[in-house]
């Protein structure tokens, strides 16, 4: 491949690559008509999530499978099997589209591969019992998913769709088109305008205005500046940034290219979890093609603008996504932030001044060039504009990615898209921002989320992790979990979060074992409210938030542990009892297996727990065949 | 710039780029501070913002400010006093306490320790938090050096100090949350580490968790070893500050009151280390001379800091035949009471304890180095306490420090020049050796013996001195990053001097580790450098070559300086080591 | 010298090959942590220390950001490698009784490694499978919707 010389000749590339995806376009009747398209034969396209989820549940595995059996079948020229991105309903893949009749197969196992090829491809009979049924009214559902119904994707917009692997199908999607039009249209002036414009606020959490960072770090004046693209994720129960990476890398390239433009800078890093194999890859093929087609390295697009792209990976710690941090991991350091000011935008990477944008706020730049700030700035609500992507996870029955406009409720996101609680147990809580966050009540599942609104009820927004938890959950054994987090995680530079993190969870500890006393939820709630006023990051300054929310929306069960040593999740193993009921019929299995031996009872009799000597390991319970024995 | 800020209802205006505690303390507001540390003459700057004792409320900011680190900015509203301020300074400082062990009453640093200062004045009674506390292993490996991690409150300064003044790097962070700790690489003992043993880190570090090997006791035990005739000597930078622990001025010369305790505290003989430095000078100049005539190397660097020669045994094992092969005043002063000063008193060396008060730790470690010694059971020095250690013993004897009469030195080894006390300051060993290569080498007479270019706290002094119509060139260095910049430029073959002086310590000894701690006022240095240059200027002899007690010594016993006797007793080598 | 030296001092070569490579090294730290653990799967003393050597930096630096990040481990790992997740969609599924249950089933805790050297056990957070909690990754496959009593009859396959 000769590099692209011009956003002319870029173009022409789009309508030549075109043919490769229009099928699986919803608007198919568009038929191309210049002549310069590259040949394709394929009449179907079946696309199998190649997200880290469904690879998990051996979708390369279909894949080979697909191709061999089409190959078999004398089909491999007409059908094309494509890996692509995370769908976003991880909770029920493996997922396999087939186009062009717009069919989502679910839970599809290698297993199924010949049915579908010779039901579906061959016979043009759908599959049924891979189809999705929609709980309410056990409807079987061929496409139209209430999962995506609600869902707006700006950010996810091509994962699920293309690639990853294959850059033409990205330029036939209007990839790098933004580029093409900044490099050879636009005053960096006009494209910081725009992006102030639109409204866009960072999507990693701190909700600062791309448009505004940007513009403080073109006005830092030095002879090196830099990009850096934040993909360390380290949210615990959060995978919106890495399926951006897997599903859709030049997106991301191409925004980071555009913000190295706006502020002059010839060089950009990507931050990423070593943890993320799959990320890493799918951005280093991306990189590898984006300079094949020089739409990154030297003279890009035949303009004066140079930029390339590196990969830096992290090392399992969530600090370093903290930008200051993250600044000290590329450049050899042990990941501690440092004071700000100053910021990166004026002393970032070597000094120099650095703008740090989240993945999930690059890939919405391409879109906001391409169709103008107003378009952007007409989604979501006053204050937040466009959308959010949030990894909708926990008791929930659609786990998955789901991308929403701003201003959408909880209640929407957890019940209409993702399908309500597991088991229909109650609804307790949701968790955003994951350990920064908080955990909001059901009392507010109406509560049209933006950045505000959540930091209003002492969550965040975070990175987008969401987490649902039911009756099961103890509130007081969350705030323990996340804690337990943050002292893993602190970096250890500072009192307040060294020493201070470690208190809190020492003193949550007590509580959930049935030792605190109400003086100590005193001490736990002064010490809180002064670790977020001393912290020198935002991992101390949040840390308490899990504490302070859970004591003001279920401060009832802090004093339940308290007062009355009881966990009404029975998730507290000091605070819970075993019992065996009638139910028993004297099987001994229970006793046989106590590690304690505490279970006394002869066969065929009911069995009784002597509870001094019971250590609550559970085996009991796990082990009973007849739902005998109980927790109380 | 200036900037126009409100501190606790005081209109205040600094230069842009202060931070809210210089702008504070330029209005007499204090605020208290742990982690942070400004030594600008060392180019040490701990900013690094980690022990939050010193928050401060900014009007419109969300939380509250670390004033040691917060620039201000037009219009900021400041307040240091408010209750949501204290609480939280109190918090901090409860929290480091409740992982702390609270044994003051035994501790190093009793009465001298920031940590114990604060809580003092902030008045903590109790410690509110209570839970697990961190249980390290204390390292009492080497000589000089004592680490007990477990009252580390991770301000950092050591490792600011070792890694970017000393750039030795013995220290890091080690490990995440909780469990961090400054240690050196793999938890090693210091004695198997790059240590110099300058001992920097623990004269900045505001904590018992650093300091010195304590070997106060095992003077006591000799002292009262009625078989032992227990010698001491002082060196010059001790006089200049031993006052201040009895509440002197920093820089006033005590040096009367110092030999009369020394007396007091049962030491036989009292004597002079300026007097071996005369005879270094001696050594070293001749050694010079001879590099110069013969066509030896050059530069030649002064010998007489120990941190400052295991550093380049460490870090510069290919240079070296470079340093001078003198041993250090002290050393020499050792070697020579036990065999000259043995001989003449018709004592057995093996009967003599010679111990040395210097304002170093690295002596320490110095003194226990086997080849300083005629036989390895015999060291040239026995003991070495600190000045720290000699002002404990004045104390722990009862003696009433301030109303001593002022005596003289024992002789013959108590005779020196002014140009052997400023040893005591960085520039102060070259200068002495130009007073007498001077002489030597052009056999005229110096005139004026002040090399002022050779004086004050740069980190790099130059000068050109010219000799014979050739231009010597001077060189100092004090801190043993200047040295490395120095030896560098050595070993890429670029460096132009002829002569170099290089101290481990910023300052010099008046800096040393052993010193009454500084507690970030840096004038206290300078004080001590002036009472140096001062008693120079009051000794009417100035020039090393000049003081007949050494001259005597040359005369009676060693022959010539640098004869093969002087070589046999006063000079050393020096082993390529690694780099760990 | 044994043969064991000579396929240590191959690994070495290795990555001294890889470290003169680069075009910044002091930067370049982690890059070569990451580097040197993938040749000896763990980064024991001699191997931070010819790092230090070969970067020219205090080897207190290197052991400082070795301790720091705890993908890098000091310690040997067993021949498998098994990882539960501990992100908060697996824990709100029941991370913790698979973790009990591997605790006791190799009677380890999470970090440690089986005395025959076969498996070490760890704890990570979120390996972007939400949707399978809880998941227990062994040698990098991951099972996901696990029940503790399932964790026995997986991990067979890998004696
Ligand atoms: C403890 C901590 C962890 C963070 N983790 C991430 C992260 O994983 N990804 C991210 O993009 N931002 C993270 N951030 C926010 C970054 O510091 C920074 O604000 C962000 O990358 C800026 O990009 P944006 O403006 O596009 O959001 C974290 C912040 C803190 C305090
Ligand atoms: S708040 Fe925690 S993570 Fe942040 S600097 Fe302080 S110790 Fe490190
Ligand atoms: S919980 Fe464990 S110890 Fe208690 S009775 Fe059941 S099996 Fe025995
Ligand atoms: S296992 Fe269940 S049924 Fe059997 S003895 Fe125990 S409690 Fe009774
Ligand atoms: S370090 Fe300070 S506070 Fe700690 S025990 Fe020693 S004197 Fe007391
Ligand atoms: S300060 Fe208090 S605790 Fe310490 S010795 Fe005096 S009275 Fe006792
Ligand atoms: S004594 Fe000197 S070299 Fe040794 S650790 Fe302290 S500062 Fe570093
Ligand atoms: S050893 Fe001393 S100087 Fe070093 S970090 Fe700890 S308290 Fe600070
Ligand atoms: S400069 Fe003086 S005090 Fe410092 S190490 Fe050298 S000899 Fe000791
Ligand atoms: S990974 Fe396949 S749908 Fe998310
Ligand atoms: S003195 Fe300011 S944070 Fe320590
Ligand atoms: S939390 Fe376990 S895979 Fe995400």
């Amino acid at each position: 491949m000769s590099k692209i010389a011009s956003l002319n000749e870029l173009s022409k590339l789009k309508n030549k690559f075109g043919p490769l995806i229009q099928i699986r376009q919803e608007n198919e009747k568009t038929i191309i008509t210049n002549t310069d398209v590259i040949d394709n034969s394929f009449k179907i396209h079946v696309l199998a999530c190649g997200g880290t989820g469904c690879q998990s549940s051996e979708s390369e595995l279909i894949v080979r499978v697909f191709q061999r059996e089409l190959e078999k079948r004398g089909l491999a020229n007409q059908v094309k099997v494509i890996t692509t991105g995370c769908f976003g309903f991880c909770e029920q893949g493996p997922i396999l589209k087939i186009h062009p009749d717009n069919v989502f197969y679910i839970q599809v196992s290698s297993k199924d591969v010949e049915e579908i090829i010779d039901e579906h491809l061959i016979k043009g009979q759908v599959v049924e019992r891979l189809l999705y049924v929609e709980p309410i009214h056990q409807e079987k559902l061929k496409t139209d998913l209430p999962f995506y119904n609600r869902q707006l994707r700006i950010a996810l917009r091509n994962c699920g769709l293309i690639a990853p692997e294959d850059i033409r199908e990205y330029i036939a999607l209007d990839g790098y088109q933004a580029l093409g039009q900044v490099l050879t249209e636009h005053k960096p002036e006009d494209i910081i305008d725009t992006i102030k414009k639109s409204g866009l606020r960072g999507r990693g959490g701190g909700g600062f205005p791309t448009g505004v960072k940007w513009e403080l770090t073109r006005k830092s004046a030095a002879d090196q500046k830099f990009i850096v693209c934040n993909a360390d994720e380290g949210d615990p129960g959060a995978f919106m940034d890495r399926s951006i990476l897997e599903g859709d890398p030049h997106s991301v390239l191409e925004a980071m290219a555009i913000a190295g433009y706006v502020i002059g800078a010839s060089k950009g890093y990507v931050y990423i979890r070593a943890e993320y194999p799959l990320a890493i890859k799918r951005l280093q093929i991306a990189i590898k093609e984006a300079r094949e087609y020089g739409l990154l390295g030297g003279s890009i697009l035949g303009s004066e603008f140079s930029f390339d792209v590196e990969l830096k990976y992290g090392a399992g710690a969530f600090v370093c996504g903290e930008e200051t941090a993250l600044i000290h991991s590329i450049e050899g350091k042990r990941g501690e932030p440092t004071v700000k000011p100053p910021f990166p935008a004026e002393n970032g990477l070597w000094g120099k001044p650095t703008s740090v944008n989240n993945v999930e706020t690059f890939a919405n730049i391409p879109p906001i060039i391409l169709k103008g700030a107003d378009w952007f700035a007409n989604i979501g609500t006053e204050k937040s504009k466009g959308t959010k992507v949030f990894a909708l996870a926990g008791k929930v029955n659609n786990v998955g990615l789901v991308e929403v406009p701003m201003g959408t409720t909880l209640r929407e996101i957890i019940f209409d898209i993702g399908g309500g609680t597991k088991e229909n147990k109650r609804f307790k809580s949701a968790q955003t921002g994951g350990p920064s966050g908080g955990c909001i009540p059901a009392h507010y599942l109406d509560i049209p989320i933006d950045y505000e609104s959540l930091a209003s009820i002492g969550s965040m927004m975070g990175s987008g992790g969401l987490i649902v938890m039911d009756e099961d959950d103890c509130m007081v054994n969350v705030a323990k979990f996340f804690l337990e987090f943050t002292v893993d995680e602190s970096c250890g530079r500072c009192t307040a979060c060294r020493v201070g993190t470690k208190r809190l969870h020492e003193i949550l500890t007590k509580i959930t074992e049935g030792k605190g006393t109400l003086e100590d939820l005193d001490k736990l709630e002064r010490l809180a409210l002064i670790i977020k006023d001393t912290s020198l990051c935002g991992l101390g300054q949040s840390a308490p938030n899990p504490i302070l929310s859970t004591l003001e929306y279920f401060r009832d069960e802090y004093l339940a542990h308290i007062l009355d040593k009881k966990c009404s999740a029975k998730v507290c193993s000091n605070l819970v009892e075993y019992d065996i009921t009638d139910l028993c019929c004297g099987c001994t299995l229970c006793a046989r297996n106590c590690p304690q031996n505490c279970i006394s009872g002869s066969p065929r009799n009911k069995h009784v727990i002597d509870n001094n000597r019971c250590i609550k390991c559970g085996v009991c319970l796990d082990n009973c065949r007849f739902d005998a024995v109980i927790r109380k | 710039m200036t900037i126009n800020l409100t501190i606790n209802d005081m209109s205040v205006t600094v230069p842009e780029g202060t931070t809210i505690l210089d702008a504070a303390r330029s209005v007499n507001i204090s605020i208290p501070t742990l982690c942070y540390l400004n030594l600008h003459e060392m180019k040490l700057n701990n900013k690094i913002s980690s022990c939050r004792v010193c928050m401060v409320e900014v009007e419109g900011r969300r939380n509250l400010a670390p004033s040691c680190s917060t620039p201000v900015f037009e219009g900021m509203v400041v307040k240091t006093e408010t209750h949501r301020a204290i609480e939280a300074r109190r918090t901090m400082l409860e929290l480091l306490l409740s992982d702390h062990p609270k044994s003051c009453l035994t501790c190093a640093k009793n009465l001298d320790c920031e940590l114990q200062k604060l809580a003092a004045e902030l008045g903590i009674r109790e410690i509110s938090f209570e839970g697990e506390e961190s249980s390290y292993q204390k390292d009492a490996s080497s000589f000089s050096i004592v680490r007990d991690p477990n009252k580390c409150i991770m301000c950092r300064r050591c490792e600011t100090m070792c890694s970017d003044v000393q750039t030795v790097g013995v220290y890091s962070a080690s490990g995440r949350g909780f469990q961090t700790v400054v240690k050196p690489a793999f938890d090693r003992p210091l004695i198997k580490t790059s240590c110099t043993f300058c001992g920097q880190c623990l004269a900045v570090c505001p904590t018992g968790a650093l300091t010195e090997v304590d070997h106060v006791g095992k003077v006591w035990r000799e002292l009262n070893n009625p078989k032992k005739t227990v010698i001491v000597q002082t060196a010059p930078a001790v006089r200049v500050a031993l006052g201040e622990l009895f509440g002197a001025d920093p820089g006033t010369l005590v040096t009367g009151k110092m030999v009369s305790a020394l007396r007091r505290l049962g030491f036989d003989m009292v004597f002079d280390t300026d007097f071996a430095a005369d005879l270094t000078i001696m050594e070293e100049a001749s050694e010079f001379a001879h590099r110069l005539e013969h066509g030896g190397r050059l530069p030649i660097l002064t010998s007489c800091c120990p941190g400052w020669v295991k550093f380049f045994e460490h870090q510069f094992p290919d240079l070296l035949d470079i340093p001078s092969s003198c041993k250090s005043p002290h050393e020499m002063f050792g070697v020579v009471a036990k065999t000259f000063l043995a001989n003449k008193m018709g004592l057995d060396p093996k009967n003599m304890v010679v111990v040395s008060i210097m304002p170093c730790v690295a002596k320490k470690y110095e003194a226990a180095r086997p080849e300083l010694g005629q036989k390895p059971e015999m060291p040239d020095v026995d003991i070495v306490i600190t000045t720290r250690e000699l002002g404990r013993m004045i104390h722990e004897a009862g003696i009433d420090f301030n109303s001593l009469p002022e005596e003289d030195f024992d002789r013959p080894l108590g005779e020196s020049s002014g140009a052997s006390v400023i040893f005591g300051t960085t520039g102060g060993v070259i200068e002495a050796a130009l007073r007498t290569a001077y002489e030597w080498l052009t056999g005229e007479t110096l005139e004026k013996v002040d090399f002022e270019s050779l004086r004050g706290m740069e980190g790099v002094k130059e000068a050109v001195i010219p000799i014979n119509g050739h231009n010597l060139r001077i060189a100092v260095a004090h801190g043993l990053g200047n040295a490395r910049k120095i030896l560098e430029s050595i070993r890429a073959g670029e460096c132009q001097y002829d002569a170099i002086e290089i101290m481990a310590c910023p300052g010099g000894c008046i800096g040393g580790g052993g010193q009454p701690y500084h507690h970030g006022n840096l004038e206290i240095l300078t004080a001590r450098a002036a009472g140096l240059y001062k008693e120079d200027r009051s000794k009417h002899i100035r020039k090393s070559h000049e003081n007949p007690e050494v001259l005597a010594l040359y005369d009676e016993f060693l022959g010539e300086p640098y004869s093969e006797m002087a070589h046999k007793l006063l000079h050393t080598s020096y082993t390529a080591r690694k780099r760990l | 010298m044994s043969c064991k030296n000579v396929i240590v001092e191959e690994k070495f070569s290795e990555l001294e090959h890889f470290i003169d490579e680069l075009p910044d090294k002091q930067g370049d730290l982690i890059a070569v942590l990451h580097k040197a653990q993938e040749i000896f799967g763990y980064l024991p003393e001699e191997v931070q220390l010819r790092i230090a050597d070969k970067l020219d930096v205090p080897s207190a630096k290197v052991s400082g950001v070795v301790s720091f990040y705890s993908f890098f481990t000091m310690k040997p790992r067993g021949k498998h490698v098994v990882n539960v997740c501990t992100g908060t969609a697996c824990y709100v599924r029941g991370a913790e009784k698979l973790l009990n249950e591997l605790n006791k089933h190799f009677a380890i805790k999470p970090g440690e490694t089986t005395k025959d050297g076969e498996f070490t056990l760890d704890a990570l957070r979120c390996v972007g499978a939400c949707g399978l909690a809880p998941v227990m990754i062994v040698d990098g496959k991951v099972y996901g919707r696990l029940k503790p009593e399932q964790v026995k009859g997986i991990l067979a396959n890998y004696r």
